[in-house]
């Protein structure tokens, strides 16, 4: 019983919890009891959250009980460690917030908890979300449920894993180049990106501002777009947060690809990620045809330009982010003979080498004097992909593309920056030009899972949610439980 | 030729002034100075992990305002950008405000200065920023950093919204500079964006000042002077730089480009830092705030509530009304004071009077009673009424003054109480006739000292008649009555 409880879809849970046939507490109990049972090896959680889901589980039957019907009643979810919750640790996988209590909530995961979700712990994630496999963080380590030697991904590596592993039905992940998408992709499930300013940042501990966006990880896409509906839509707190409509879509997702013109990029060639690479992708491209969709080329010039304007900008923004970890007011304070050397002690202690290194190189490229070379360039850099694949979509609906450059690799494979930097070189041209994106399972390359990547213009997050529906469920590539467990 | 004269000093003012906003500049704080430390902070003006800005509508207009009584551009897209630095007061370690593209450009101020010359100073800028919280240091040091142990730091004024006014050098003088503030302030206070009070900080400025040889058009290096804290500290700072620059440069040395600091103890300034260990401020866009696209619509909104400015006021009362300087200035710097005044104007058509009365005994009252002018009984329509009594002549000074004091008490209209009580002042010569005879009967003794050549015995003998008239006879009558009776 319980174990057919864990394995059912958000939408299940919160169908059976909404109909009576089921309490938020026992999905919740479920939950927490396996929770209990693989995290010790999975290690997708920082913080376990069991008085708090049990209590937030107990509110949601109340409410159900009184007639509420709730879209997210009763479901699990694993939130990404650098959501704000009252009375939570908050650590951003660093150890300068090792010991933070977040005094306030983020609104993504207040209106997750409205919706009559339950956040059932706090996911690992590479610190301070930089890095593509959750190794950079300094509190724990997190393992790919299909393979316990190889990494989940990241930098929401945690909430990943936890969502493979059945911890929990939805894990909230941020992506400021990948971030979703490549753990998603890493750990055979769904990572949804939607638009920049489609969902709250308020509460969300800031990497790269004008990159970061919160989006859901889970199992299915009916799933995404139920916490897709939750979370998005305008908040006063957040002056970068859309003020339009969100459009529902988990009533209306479409079983084929009939009449949608799917863009296959020129300059994305697959060829030099290695023949069985290639051989999935193109199958993943015939699979879209054979749904229905109409392939068509199109070209995106700046490509190859992606890593080294995301590699200026998001440093740039993170260096100025980062600086109130200085140790006056909360987190890690290593003291000091004079203010500066606190400061100096404190961020030295408390920062990992990958965000040093961030930051070094986000302060050099906004010093005087190098201002225009790097960072005024970066920024007409990004416009012109935003117009690369305004262009591109005058011919296409959606653009297809692998999510990641290779499958999940085993821990400490990637031994210089660069060679993790590449992982997300699929993904980080959408995020510079803010689209929504998302990867979805496209087959096994070496027994582990690959995520296809599906990217659409700005705001037509239903159209994309819609078209992976009808992929997941023309293909069926998921269903495969990891083994690990 | 003296030194004093041979050198001209070029001063350029940065002035910020703390907005009057219901709300702080990014969060929904309220914006009130004072308070227990640490009571009027939020997520957001703590920089806790996660917090956004989100700026404050209010405050945008507050500039747009003042920009606009300048005579400021108001660009149609503006922004905020991030000025990065560490300081333990400013909770983000750096500070949101307005690089290169701020809400106002230009603009001039025009004032006055003591002997009643109007003065223009351009303005560059004026740009949008967030204030910091303050530090206390203890333990040991006398509230100095140097030699205390540890500091407290107090986040209330942390994010209260704060204008940056940058002056164009056209500033000459120490007494330029001060008069120049004074603009400001009346203007702001008018406007009704800011308090501006020194004492509480809300106004706190560092002067750029160099000297060159008088005629010459190109400037010479400057300093910044900082630690400011009162207009008669502006005053004393600029003439002790003047002249710290004036004895270098005639003793044959060189002026370093540097900030410095103004001792009031000392009485001179001392170095901070030079130029050379300037701050790299890293400015950038801030990606937490969306760029700001000014409503054509609502600039003309403002534009048609400037009010008259009080410059514009100074040129009425000085140079229309040749008030002079002091009372003119006085006037304008108490605002219901001057509405008062005006209003009396436009109804006694009389300025001179109108200051007289609304600065002399009026304002004498307003002191002994703790009663605004503008909030007593005594109407400026009355005011005009008693002025127009006394320039008719119909009452003379004296009655007038207990006229005043009637009036402030409440009993209405001079005109009708006058009327109802026959308190004219009569110059009917026979009526008057009878009091001098009756004067002149009851006091021989004055008589006949006055014909023994006493003639100043005159001013009592003519109270003495203006008494049995119950003041209402006129007074130059009067004495010229009695002179003609005393032959």
């Amino acid at each position: 019983m319980a174990n057919d409880t864990i394995r059912m879809t958000a939408a299940q849970i919160a169908r059976a919890v909404n109909a009576g046939e089921m309490s938020a507490s026992d999905a919740t109990g479920a939950a927490l009891a396996h929770i209990d049972e693989v995290d010790d090896r999975v290690g997708s959680f920082l913080t376990r959250l069991h008085d708090l889901a049990r209590a937030q589980a107990k509110r949601v039957d109340d409410r159900v009980r009184a007639g509420e019907r709730l879209p997210l009643a009763g479901v699990p979810v694993a939130v990404k460690d650098n959501m704000c919750l009252t009375g939570t640790r908050t650590t951003c996988g660093s150890k300068i917030l090792e010991n933070w209590i977040s005094p306030y909530t983020a609104t993504a995961v207040q209106r997750i908890i409205d919706a009559g979700g339950i956040p059932v712990g706090k996911a690992n994630m590479d610190e301070f979300a930089m890095g593509s496999s959750c190794e950079n963080s300094a509190l724990g380590v997190t393992r790919n449920p299909y393979d316990l030697r190889r990494v989940p991904g990241g930098s929401s590596g945690g909430s990943a894993a936890a969502v493979a592993a059945y911890e929990a039905a939805i894990g909230l992940g941020s992506d400021t180049g990948g971030s979703i998408r490549e753990p998603g992709a890493f750990c055979n499930i769904i990572g949804f990106k939607p638009t920049y300013g489609r969902v709250s940042r308020y509460g969300l501990i800031a990497f790269a501002s004008s990159l970061d966006q919160i989006g859901p990880l889970t199992r299915t896409v009916e799933d995404a777009a139920l916490a897709y509906e939750a979370i998005a839509g305008h908040d006063p707190m957040d002056s970068t947060s859309i003020d339009r409509p969100v459009e529902p879509v988990s009533h209306a997702l479409r079983e084929d690809l009939k009449g949608l013109r799917i863009g296959i990029v020129k300059e994305f060639v697959t060829e030099k990620l290695g023949e069985e690479i290639d051989a999935l992708y193109q199958q993943a491209y015939d699979e879209l045809r054979d749904l229905g969709a109409e392939l068509v080329e199109v070209s995106l010039p700046t490509a190859d330009y992606g890593l080294a304007t995301y590699y200026l900008i998001a440093p740039a923004e993170c260096s100025s982010n980062l600086a109130r970890f200085d140790g006056v007011r909360y987190g890690l304070r290593v003291d000091g003979d004079d203010v500066g050397q606190m400061y100096e002690r404190t961020r030295a202690a408390g920062f990992g080498q990958e965000v040093k290194r961030r930051i070094l190189i986000g302060t050099y490229a906004l010093s005087s004097g190098y201002y225009d070379a790097y960072y005024v360039k970066a920024q007409k850099a990004r416009t012109m992909f935003a117009n690369d694949f305004k262009r591109a979509f005058e011919r296409c609906d959606l653009i297809a593309s692998p999510a990641a450059s290779s499958p999940a690799f085993e821990f400490n494979a990637k031994s210089d920056p660069y060679s993790m930097y590449m992982m997300d070189y699929y993904t980080i041209p959408m995020s510079l030009a803010g689209l929504p994106a998302l990867s979805v399972p496209c087959g096994w390359v070496s027994g582990m899972p690959m995520g296809l990547q599906l990217a659409a213009p700005l705001f037509e997050e239903a159209n994309l949610l819609s078209a992976a529906h009808a992929y997941e469920q023309g293909t069926k590539h998921a269903q495969k439980v990891p083994v690990a467990l | 030729m003296n030194t004093l004269t041979k050198y001209e000093a070029v001063i350029g003012i940065e002035c910020h002034v703390e907005l009057k906003t219901r709300t702080k500049m990014f969060c929904g704080c309220l914006n009130e100075f004072g308070g227990e430390p640490n009571t009027k902070v939020c997520p957001v003006c703590l920089a806790l992990p996660g917090s956004l800005p989100v700026a404050n509508k209010e405050a945008i207009e507050h500039m747009i305002l003042a920009g606009l009584a300048f005579d400021a551009q108001i660009p149609a897209f503006s922004k905020f950008d991030r000025k990065n630095y560490f300081y333990p007061d400013m909770p983000k370690d750096y500070q949101i405000s307005q690089y290169d593209m701020p809400l106002t450009q230009g603009g001039v101020v025009r004032y006055w200065l003591e002997d009643g010359t109007m003065k223009e100073c351009r303005l560059t800028r004026i740009h949008l920023e967030e204030d910091t919280g303050k530090s206390t240091h203890a333990g040991g040091g006398d509230g100095r950093i140097a030699g205390s142990t540890y500091s407290l730091v107090d986040f209330n004024r942390a994010g209260v919204p704060l204008m940056e006014c940058v002056s164009e050098p056209d500033i000459h003088s120490a007494e330029e500079a001060v008069a120049y503030l004074e603009a400001l302030k009346r203007t702001f206070v008018q406007l009704g964006v800011s308090d501006v009070k020194m004492e509480e900080g809300s106004l706190r400025c560092d002067a750029n000042v160099s000297i060159r040889p008088a005629g010459s058009t190109q400037l010479g290096t400057k300093t910044e002077i900082k630690n400011m804290n009162s207009f008669r500290s502006v005053h004393r700072a600029i003439e002790s730089e003047i002249e710290r620059q004036i004895e270098i440069l005639e003793s044959g040395g060189r002026i370093v480009q540097e900030t410095r600091g103004w001792d009031e103890n000392e009485g001179v300034t001392h170095s901070m830092r030079s130029k050379e260990q300037a701050h790299d401020y890293r400015y950038f866009p801030d990606p937490d705030l969306v760029p700001l696209e000014v409503d054509r619509a609502a600039v003309e909104r403002l534009k048609a509530s400037v009010p008259f400015l009080p410059w514009q006021r100074f040129e009425r009362y000085h140079r229309e009304y040749g008030l002079d300087v002091k009372p003119a200035t006085q006037l304008i710097d108490s605002l219901p004071l001057a509405d008062y005044f005006d209003k009396c104007v436009a109804a006694s058509n009389n300025p001179q009077q109108s200051m007289n009365f609304v600065l002399g005994d009026l304002s004498r009252l307003a002191n002994e009673t703790a009663t605004p002018v503008h909030e007593s009984p005594v109407t400026p329509e009355h005011l005009a009424e008693l002025i127009g009594l006394v320039s008719a002549k119909t009452i003379n000074s004296k009655i007038a003054k207990e006229l005043l004091e009637r009036m402030w008490r409440g009993e209405g209209s001079p005109k009708v109480i006058v009327e109802k009580e026959g308190l004219a002042q009569t110059s009917d010569t026979g009526e008057i006739e009878k009091f001098v005879g009756e004067v002149l009967a009851a006091n021989e003794k004055a008589v006949s000292d006055y014909k023994a050549g006493k003639t100043n015995i005159l001013g009592f003998l003519t109270g003495q008649v203006m008494k049995a008239s119950r003041g209402k006879a006129n007074p130059a009558l009067v004495q010229e009555l009695l002179k003609a009776k005393l032959g």
